[in-house]
């Protein structure tokens, strides 16, 4: 398949890197201010050497990548909450020109899923977001292997900073500012964590999760989300004792999405350490189902974006 | 844990092994030997006696000494256990339609002495029918600061949800955070 991606951070990078290795071409790269167009294949180490030498990343317009010759769109801008945008219309423009699109980008499929699915069907194209889900993890293809309709509930962690925060915490009996100034020195939480801490960035997840299960309806709003921000290292002290931890849990069902610190068995399967993510797929017919593993990252995510690429090559 | 799917409603704390901790209530005649007649039948059938709560200072409607027992045992013997404590002629107190409740446990952060922990306790033991097992309490930066409260508490099988929104409301009126426990699936 020929790839336009845009977005030229982590993911979109690596998702250009790795590309060529799943049998794929890139035929466009473009950040946010240029881009790089070619319909024989662009040069991608070219492109990524000038992105990491802070050059623009190529000579063309990135509204031009519309025009090009690809396949499959890769939509890896960044995520924006509300509308969505700028990632919604690209997602548009490229459906009404009856092309695929992969994302990455989890704002357009948790907040405006509806109306995604509503140009899907006007559309020849197709659009696909496994990366939007936990990472590598495989959750969503899980799922629709499963049949949506056989699955009842979608629970675990899957933001890896706020995880990261909480096993340290528990591991070191610290508080949890002084735990998070170190996450942000080893670059596990970001300058500004708001989103990984506040339960936000993973009630984005399981919001998309209620809306493969569901077929639509929920957007971030309809979520009740709480953070660890006022957890202290006594209350973990406490759920040690008792032999639980505290994790931030998130649960999809047909009723809703809820995202909160909960009382977990320490040594169960939902008490992953460190920056690592899990989902537990309930089932109708086969149990419950859990999937362990790295929830985010650029060649980790791109992986995920290449699987759903290479689901719509089969077809 | 397992693979064993966990039956709706019966949300015993499953630990290694598949023994699950129950609580079983019980109504002892206040005589001498009674507590050991209640507890003899437990072990003899392969149940771990975890804690007892002996309420010597209540009373049930019938004139009778209240007590609670956590025992762990894997689920198959535990209907066992319930028939030898009758056979033994002691009196296992129905809660609902079960015989037996359930327990969980919560953790409470926030400015738990400020804001009366005991009113607290009581509201929600009051408001839910649900009885305080057990209370660990932690308060590193002292009593005025925010502190952290673990609370293990007996209920009616099947009244998680309403006991939840009970514990709820009362922590949104003192501003308390609640970590609820995880019920749904095999967490």
């Amino acid at each position: 398949m020929r790839l336009a991606i845009l977005g030229a951070g982590d993911v979109g990078r690596s998702v250009a890197d790795l590309a060529g290795e799943y049998g794929h071409e890139v035929v466009a790269l473009a950040d946010s201010t240029n881009a790089v167009i070619d319909d024989d294949g662009i040069d991608v180490e070219g492109a990524l050497q000038r992105k990491r030498s802070g050059e623009p990343v190529g000579v063309d317009d990135p509204d031009d990548v519309f025009e090009g010759e690809y396949d499959v769109l890769v939509e890896a801008t960044p995520t924006t909450l509300g509308d969505a945008e700028p990632g919604f219309s690209h997602v548009e423009r490229a459906l009404e020109a009856d092309r695929h699109v992969v994302l990455a980008n989890k704002g357009p499929v948790a907040e405006r899923y509806d109306e995604l699915r509503a140009l899907e069907d006007e559309s020849a194209g197709s659009i696909r977001f496994e990366a939007t889900v936990g990472g590598a993890i495989p959750v969503l293809s899980t799922i629709e292997d499963e049949t949506p309709q056989a699955v009842t509930a979608v629970r675990g962690v899957l933001n890896g900073t706020a995880n990261f925060i909480l096993t340290r915490m528990a591991a070191e009996g610290l508080d949890y500012d002084h735990v998070l100034a170190e996450a942000q020195d080893l670059g596990v939480a970001e300058a500004d964590p708001t989103f990984d801490v506040d339960g936000t960035d993973a009630a984005l997840k399981f919001v998309i999760l209620a809306n493969v299960l569901s077929d639509g309806g929920f957007a971030l709003e309809d979520a009740d989300v709480e953070g660890i921000q006022n957890i202290p290292g006594s209350a973990l002290n406490l759920a040690a004792e008792d032999g639980r931890t505290i994790r931030l849990i998130g649960e999809a069902t047909r009723e809703g999405v809820r995202v909160a610190p909960r009382l977990v068995p320490q040594n169960g399967p939902l008490a992953v350490t460190g920056t690592r993510n899990i989902v537990q797929i309930e089932t109708r017919h086969a149990g419950s189902l859990h999937s362990s593993g790295r929830g985010a990252g650029g060649p980790e995510t791109a992986t995920a974006v290449l699987s759903d690429v290479s689901r719509l090559a089969d077809r | 844990m397992g693979d064993e799917p966990t039956p709706p409603g019966d949300l015993g704390t499953e630990t290694d092994g598949g023994v699950r901790t129950y609580t079983v209530r019980l109504e002892l005649v206040d005589e001498p030997g009674e507590l050991l007649a209640a507890l003899e039948p437990i072990a003899e059938n392969g149940g771990n006696l975890m804690s007892i709560h002996h309420e010597r200072g209540n009373i049930t409607p019938r004139g009778h000494i209240p007590v609670e027992v956590d025992l762990g045992c894997p689920p198959d013997r535990f209907d066992d256990i319930v028939a030898a404590l009758r056979e033994n002629g002691i009196n296992v107190i129905q809660a609902g339609a079960e015989r037996y409740g359930e327990e969980i446990s919560v953790v409470l952060v926030g400015h738990l002495i400020e804001t009366d922990l005991s009113d607290t306790l009581l509201a929600i033991e009051n408001e839910t029918s649900a009885a305080v097992l057990d209370l660990s309490l932690s308060a590193p930066q002292g009593t005025g600061d925010t502190s952290s409260a673990r609370v293990r508490l007996a209920i009616d099988s099947g009244r998680s949800e309403a006991v939840f929104e009970t514990i709820r409301s009362v922590s949104e009126e003192k501003d308390l955070t609640v970590v609820e426990p995880l019920l749904g699936g095999d967490a």
